[in-house]
């Protein structure tokens, strides 16, 4: 049967839950990051499929610069995580509660 | 000449902001002396417009707008006709001689500036009450003087006994302007404005119930106001104030307001003569109810209180039915004679050192003349002896009962000046004659200062003159706007034993409380034990009777109230409420617990939430729209 | 036909390989599950005809960003297992399920409008690569731009954060500092060795 768009956009849906649950129930700070990873890379699924079947570049793009930020946010983020790794030596989501409130 | 009225309006308030500005000093005397001077400008322009008005003028000012609300228009606005400018004279020659004598007799009180101030605020509530053109302005004077007798019975606030006679003169009077504030909104239904011309122009369109039922009620706040029963056991605890201000105020003034408002609504009381008889009625059984009970009291102030109560019955009587012009000419007579009683009490206090006891007086009339004599001439007037201003005022409401037939009431209030003559003696008698019980005390007694005594002579001229002189350019005068009617026994032999009469029973009444009480006298405890005394000393027990059945119980009621109702609803309502915010807040706050697991989880609730908020209401609005189309 | 066989092949393998991800207990598992979902999307790329983007998405996240990953996983230590406290994760599924739902409910709604006008439309002539150059050149610059110094300064901060001993300008230091400062390093190396 022919492949629309909402299947597209559906199969993203699905990516993108499963980005959440990782994001929901991942306590070690490093396997956060590869949820968030999911996060955008659904994102960028549903961006491509609707420039597609709408025939508009806009969704390319958009999906493009996506890549491009979360590129540079990996490597902020993780220099971040080395520097505070070095700091208190562990990367546990329990124990970092400093901005208790 | 709308200056002089304004002077006469205005002078009494700059006197009472000016000496309250210093209320809080020591005793400045000149805080006084420019009261007493402000009140003797209003005297004069008094004067002048009293001289306008005989020569035939009214003025009549409206001073400014104060209600102008759809078809309310009230303004602040003046009249100076007959009865106004009778009262005004009344009130400001009372005030004058009554601000002088008090520096003399308040000059070692510590609050001398603020009782100037309230006194001076009491002339002007009064002036407002009489100089009025509608029943609104009326009414705010009416509160005015009532504000002000609070303040004043109450001066002496350290003393328990003064805060609370305060508080009950001011409550029982709110009692009564309840029902005067009812006759007030039932005329302004039904005739649309509150202006004297405009109301007594058009009251007799009204159906006779209503114009029945308005009568009753401004009646009533009258009632108050004068202390006719039930609602006069204000008047005699309202003593506990300082003396002049019983002479200004419990003698003169407020008291007599009541009278003025009637007869200021003769037009209204005129279409009612049944309600007139039923005042008249209270009036006599006022007079006297008070009278038996001066019999036998052994408070001095208390003695002449209940002497002014019974006058006012009189003027009561008059009043109810339909010489008013008579009612208004015996306020005016006994203001003057009633007053000087109660300024030459206060010099026989002051001199006593505070001792009200006429039994542990006696013989005074020896280290205080003055005095002795001016208490005389009041009694002698208030007896009703003739020439003096008594005879004129107080056997002419006797005549009118007697020529309109209430046979009963005459009977009554001849009675009633028989013991009035008997009281008055007595008390004179007690004081200044017999022996000098005082000095068994230790008291060493003197006159007052002479600015004093000169302060009270004027008084004491108008008691004698008042009634000769004024009669009859005060008849020509008032009744330009009151009823004239002549009150004639046409049988001469009737009027003359009447008259002859009259007097004989007063003259036997005063010469046999002469020879009771103008010698050695002593307390004799077997009267004083029998019950017809008791019942008469304790002022036939009502005092008790209303603390039992009114005051207990609402007491009662209050606390319950407090107790039940306000603290554990009332409170526990706006309580409950900060609670349950604090409490939300409380529980709340365990969201933010630095932890970031725990905060993703709650930004994907919120995330679902407004999903579900989103899909809700698109399928609603598309649903509702798509169906239109 | 083919599109349609590929289209489910792919999504099955990238919801199998995300679920790895997310719910292993090893780090190398899940980095490893990780890589080949990004390759498998890149698929989908392709598939959309968006050549570009599949080629980008392999080099710079499945070749960039991996390579990232693994050097930060080197760092930690990965022989130990991952320990997690798992605390109610039904409550977790259930609200990633219910998140799902709804926006599926959304996405499968029928679009009303048929207003919509194309921003840069697709002309199937040209090819992929060569328009997304005129566009990204041309009606995107100012955002390429900005991209290109958020690199820059995403690059600075790495560096910066990940760095040792960043507080000295080795340009602006003298020879003899230097040898000095190399001295007392190795010095303090072979000290940290010998604990």
């Amino acid at each position: 049967m022919e492949v629309t768009l909402t299947h597209y956009l559906v199969l993203s849906t699905v990516l993108f839950a499963i980005g959440l649950i990782g994001v929901m129930r991942r306590k070690n700070l490093l396997m956060l990051f590869f949820a968030t990873e999911i996060l955008l890379n659904a994102v960028n699924i549903g961006m491509a499929a609707i420039s597609h079947y709408r025939g508009d570049y806009t969704g390319q793009m958009f999906a493009f610069f996506i890549i491009a930020i979360a590129a540079s946010e990996v490597a902020v983020g993780l220099g971040l995580l080395i520097v505070w790794y070095k700091r208190t030596g562990k990367i546990d989501l329990d124990q970092m509660t400093s901005m208790r409130g | 000449m709308e200056v002089y009225l304004y002077i006469a309006l205005f002078a009494p308030l700059v006197g009472s902001l000016f000496a309250g500005l210093f209320g809080a000093y020591p005793k400045m005397l000149f805080t006084g002396v420019v009261a007493s001077g402000l009140l003797f400008a209003s005297f004069v322009s008094s004067a002048i417009l009293l001289d306008y008005v005989l020569a035939g003028h009214t003025v009549h000012v409206e001073m400014m707008t104060w209600i102008a609300a759809g078809d309310l228009y009230i303004p602040f606005g003046f009249v100076v006709d007959q009865v106004s400018v009778t009262m005004m004279m009344v009130v400001s020659v009372v005030s004058t001689v009554v601000h002088v004598y008090s520096v003399g007799y308040m000059a070692y009180d510590k609050g001398f500036n603020r009782f100037f101030s309230y006194l001076s605020a009491f002339v002007f509530s009064m002036m407002v009450l009489v100089m009025s053109d509608n029943f609104l302005g009326l009414f705010i004077g009416w509160e005015g003087v009532g504000l002000c007798s609070w303040l004043l019975i109450g001066f002496w606030y350290h003393k328990e006994s003064a805060t609370w006679a305060a508080n009950e003169a001011f409550i029982m009077n709110r009692i009564a302007d309840l029902a005067m504030l009812i006759g007030i909104f039932m005329l302004y239904w039904n005739l649309g404005s509150l202006q004297y011309d405009v109301v007594f122009a058009n009251i007799a369109t009204l159906p006779m119930h209503i114009i029945t039922w308005i009568g009753i009620f401004l009646f009533i706040g009258a009632m108050g106001k004068s202390a006719q029963f039930p609602l006069h056991t204000w008047l005699a605890d309202a003593m506990e104030g300082p003396t002049p201000v019983s002479a200004l105020i419990h003698a003169a003034t407020m008291v007599t307001a009541g009278v003025y408002l009637v007869v200021r609504a003769n037009p209204i009381y005129s279409l009612i003569p049944e309600v007139g008889t039923a005042i008249a009625s209270l009036g006599a059984f006022v007079a006297m109810f008070a009278a038996t009970m001066a019999l036998v009291n052994r408070d001095m102030k208390r003695i002449i209180a209940y002497s002014t109560l019974s006058q006012l019955g009189y003027m009561f009587v008059a009043a109810g039915l339909g010489a008013y012009w008579v009612a208004l000419f015996h306020l005016m007579a006994h203001a003057f004679f009633k007053a000087l009683l109660f300024l030459g009490a206060g010099n026989v206090m002051h001199a006593m050192h505070d001792e009200l006891d006429p039994f542990k007086m006696g013989g005074l009339k020896k280290s205080m003349k003055a005095t002795w004599i001016f208490m005389t001439l009041a009694s002698v007037a208030l007896a009703g002896i003739y020439p003096l201003a008594g005879f004129f005022s107080k056997d002419l409401i006797l005549e009118v009962a007697f020529v309109e037939q209430h046979y009963v009431l005459y009977t009554v209030l001849l009675l009633t000046a028989g013991l009035t003559a008997f009281y008055s003696f007595r008390l004179v008698a007690l004081i200044f004659h017999g022996n000098e019980r005082h000095l068994e005390h230790g008291i060493h007694p003197h006159e007052a200062y002479s600015f004093m005594l000169y302060a009270m002579a004027p008084l004491a001229v108008l008691a004698v003159i008042a009634g000769m002189a004024f009669k009859t350019p005060y008849y020509l005068m008032v009744t330009n706007l009151l009823p004239a009617i002549t009150y004639h026994i046409h049988n001469h032999t009737t009027f003359w034993i009447m008259t002859i009469g009259t007097q004989v029973f007063v003259i036997a009444a005063i010469t046999y409380a002469y020879k009771k009480y103008a010698k050695a006298v002593k307390v004799d405890e077997k009267v004083e034990s029998g019950l017809l005394y008791q019942l008469l000393y304790n002022q036939y027990y009502i005092p008790k009777i209303y603390d039992e059945v009114f005051s207990k119980p609402y007491l009662k009621l209050s606390r319950l109230a407090w107790k039940e109702i306000d603290l554990k609803i009332v409170d526990a309502t706006v309580d409950g409420i900060a609670n349950i915010i604090y409490q939300t807040g409380e529980k709340t706050h365990t969201m933010q617990d630095g932890n970031l697991s725990s905060m993703l989880r709650w930004m994907v609730i919120g995330l679902v939430v407004l999903l579900v908020l989103a899909v809700a209401f698109t399928a609603g609005y598309n649903a509702v729209n798509l169906q239109a189309m | 036909m083919f599109e349609a066989i590929a289209f489910y092949l792919f999504a099955a393998l990238t919801i199998i390989m995300f679920t790895i991800t997310v719910m292993t207990s090893q780090a190398l598992y899940a980095l490893t599950a990780m890589a080949a979902g990004m390759i498998f999307i890149s698929a989908f790329f392709f598939i959309l005809g968006a050549d570009f983007l599949g080629a980008i998405q392999i080099i710079v996240y499945t070749g960039a960003v991996m390579a990232i990953y693994a050097f930060g996983m080197m760092f930690f230590d990965t022989t130990r297992d991952v320990i997690e406290k798992r605390s109610s994760p039904r409550f977790v599924v259930v609200l990633g399920a219910l998140a799902a739902v709804l926006v599926v409910f959304i996405v499968l709604a029928p679009i009303v409008t048929t207003n919509l006008n194309a921003n840069y439309p697709i002309d199937l002539a040209v090819g992929n690569t060569q328009a997304i150059g005129m566009v990204l050149f041309t009606k995107y610059l100012v955002p390429f731009e900005l991209a290109a110094v958020m690199l820059l300064v995403a690059m600075v901060a790495g560096i910066v954060l990940a760095g040792k001993k960043m507080d000295k300008s080795l340009t602006l230091m003298t020879e003899e500092d230097i040898a000095l400062m190399h001295s007392t390093f190795t010095h303090e190396t072979t000290q940290e060795e010998a604990h």
